[in-house]
């Protein structure tokens, strides 16, 4: 089904849901609305929190186009986090751009390592499932946090509660508009132009999609697919380790106990719904992070659970993936509409006997 | 050594097993029948919740477990229709019926029991002490010995049957199956739904097993160590409840090293790297079923 209609048959759905449980569906969207774009505030938090989704979702959709799923983003999205905390609190004395610069690229660096080396090698020389691998490495990297910031653990900071030291305000990224919208935004659109320039524009973008495309055709041409494998899910594991770095560099400026947010799992949705355009992931990502930050306002104002924007994302994934509804339900339509011609022919042909 | 030898670790152990062997188990069924599953945590979330509700409605705990497979069966049934007659990407699939069930049941937490929970006095299911096996068997839920008799008959019933060699006939070898008369669409629903309904009872046994509670993702991702025992366990019954009981005990152990130096947090990796070993083949080679994840079209 396509991404649209998904959107606006969840949508319904969701307001069906709404109105039997004895709540009004306008005021509720109205509130979420609002809660997403309705004054600077609102606006500046949705698209803060639409930059780690569309990095993160770029990331997911460089794997598609090559035909593999990275299920793993959340992982490489922490260890991104932990790389740009790491360098971020250690190096003093730099130049502020600079110390961000290292920062940025540490987590990217890291973040290709992990999603790239293990699951990458493990797919194409020992054809492990790279679903499996990815959402394993995402524990493992999840684990690995807490364990680090844990009492006793090597980035702990003196205190009760389990996080990291805080990076040198000198890396920090600059707040634009407050509270929350910074310099990171420029990184995903600047990402966004990247990768659709390398995907479309290039030969090794033109190879990974062809190995997307069939493998065994890329084969057959001459590409080294093991190679190109690797490389989908480094690049992958990159943008989704650049979305961790810039995140913390913009907001929490630490690790933090607690900090299982979940980008790296929506950014999967980001990619779906946007068919793995960069541009559209761009959008898609706008679009969820306002469903979840408008979410909290609709709660507030409505009484609405929040939670209700994960039955729809839920119910969007699901449209989206089983396209073949669309057909189906024409062809039922068709048939039904069928038999009543065919009864209502016969009927005339029975008068006129 | 004086941990290892407490027969408090040995229980929890057991009492960790339960919550990941049931899933595990139900995502053989699933798989075993072709139908990739990654959506045995949601399935869970389900019956966790909805086993408290009926438990609570009812008056009744069985009958609350009896809905909560229920529950857990219906979502795995449309799952299974979307993967096998629209023949969509399974493990997006799995990701929608995922997110989903996430946001349904705190969803319907707070509109039908408020923000304070489910009520106090909903009836658990029953607790059963063997005394004559030890102290190992004290007070552990009724569950955890239905979990060893479904440990046994999936076993036998997955290959020692009829019906268990043709669920694995469509999942390794769907045109085949299908050219020697099988309908291959009818088994596989059977394996999901069944796969599903064990899923469900893991849940059951996280709310109203060794709780009465539900609370929003008490699953806590096990679901998802529960898919890593089925692939270390190589796809079978046996092999994914002793799968589960190794990584049950590593958490277990990790409970009672709190505060002894070792991270529980190092020790909670261990069914992840293991996993990933055994799927690259360092430790055991894991080879899924051959037509796992396929969606098949009927020769008609």
């Amino acid at each position: 089904m396509t991404p649209v209609l998904a959107t606006a048959l969840a949508i319904l759905i969701g307001a069906a849901i709404a109105y039997i449980l004895g709540f009004d569906p306008f005021v509720a969207y109205g509130a979420l609305l609002t809660g997403a774009f309705g004054n600077t505030m609102a606006i500046s938090s949705t698209l803060a929190g639409a930059v780690p989704l569309a990095l993160a979702g770029l990331g997911v959709s460089v794997a598609f186009r090559a035909g593999l799923f990275n299920i793993g983003a959340e992982g490489q999205y922490w260890i991104g986090v932990i790389a740009a905390v790491w360098f971020g609190y250690h190096l003093t004395g730099w130049p502020g751009w600079l110390h961000t610069l290292v920062c940025v690229v540490a987590a990217a660096v890291a973040g290709g390592l992990w999603g790239g080396l293990i699951p990458g090698l493990a797919k194409a020389y020992r054809g492990a499932h790279e679903v499996i691998t990815t959402m394993m490495m995402s524990y493992i990297a999840i684990y690995f946090g807490q364990y680090l910031i844990a009492a006793g653990g090597p980035m702990h900071a003196p205190g009760y509660n389990a996080q990291s030291y805080p990076i040198r305000q000198d890396a920090w990224l600059t707040v634009l508009v407050p509270p929350q919208l910074t310099t990171a935004v420029f990184f995903a659109l600047g990402t966004a132009v990247a990768v659709w320039w390398v995907m479309f524009h290039t030969t090794v973008g033109f190879r990974l999609r062809t190995v997307g495309a069939n493998a065994r055709a890329a084969r057959y041409a001459g590409i080294l697919v093991p190679a190109y494998t690797v490389l989908a899910l480094g690049l992958s594991g990159l943008l989704a380790g650049l979305a961790g770095g810039v995140q913390v560099l913009a907001l929490d400026h630490r690790l933090m106990w607690g900090f299982n947010t979940g980008y790296g799992y929506t950014a999967i949705v980001v990619a779906l719904l946007a068919r793995n355009h960069p541009f559209g992931v761009l959008l898609a990502a706008v679009f969820f992070s306002a469903l979840s930050t408008g979410g909290q306002n609709m709660q507030m104002v409505s009484q609405l659970p929040s939670s209700l924007t994960d039955v729809l994302t839920g119910l969007i994934v699901f449209f989206v993936a089983a396209e073949r509804m669309v057909p189906l339900a024409i062809a039922w339509y068709r048939r039904r509409r069928g038999v009543r011609v065919q009864v209502a022919a016969a009927g005339e042909g029975g008068r006129e006997a | 050594m004086s941990v290892l030898t407490n027969p408090q670790l040995w229980a929890s152990t057991l009492a960790m097993t339960v919550p990941l062997a049931l899933p595990a188990i139900g995502g053989t069924f699933s798989e075993r029948a072709g139908v990739v599953n990654i959506a045995m945590e949601g399935i869970m979330l389900m019956g966790a919740f909805f086993g408290v509700a009926f438990s609570y409605w009812t008056g009744s705990a069985w009958l609350g477990l009896v809905f909560g497979v229920l529950m857990g069966g219906l979502l795995a049934a449309v799952f299974a229709w979307a993967a096998i007659r629209l023949a969509a990407d399974q493990v997006v699939l799995g990701m929608a019926v995922n997110i989903f069930a996430s946001g349904l049941t705190a969803f319907l937490l707070n509109t039908l029991f408020g923000y304070e929970g489910t009520p106090p006095d909903t009836p658990p299911l029953p607790f059963v002490s063997l005394p004559w096996l030890g102290p190992v068997f004290s007070h552990q839920s009724v569950l955890l010995y239905v979990m060893f008799a479904i440990v046994a008959l999936s076993h036998w019933f997955l290959f020692h049957t009829r019906i268990g060699l043709r669920i694995r006939a469509v999942g390794e070898n769907p045109l085949a199956a299908d050219t020697a008369g099988l309908n291959v669409w009818r088994l596989r629903y059977a394996g999901v739904i069944v796969g599903g309904m064990l899923s469900a009872l893991g849940g059951v046994y996280l709310s109203i097993g060794i709780l009465n509670s539900f609370d929003v993702g008490m699953t806590n991702g096990r679901g998802f160590i529960a898919l890593a025992a089925m692939i270390f366990g190589k796809w079978t019954p046996v092999g994914s409840f002793l799968a589960s009981l190794l990584f049950g005990f590593s958490t277990a152990l990790g409970i009672a090293l709190q505060g002894q130096g070792v991270s529980p947090d190092l020790l909670s990796m261990i069914p992840y790297v293991l996993t990933i070993l055994a799927l690259t083949g360092l430790v055991g080679r894991s080879t899924p079923p051959a037509a796992d994840g396929i969606p098949y079209t009927p020769i008609r």
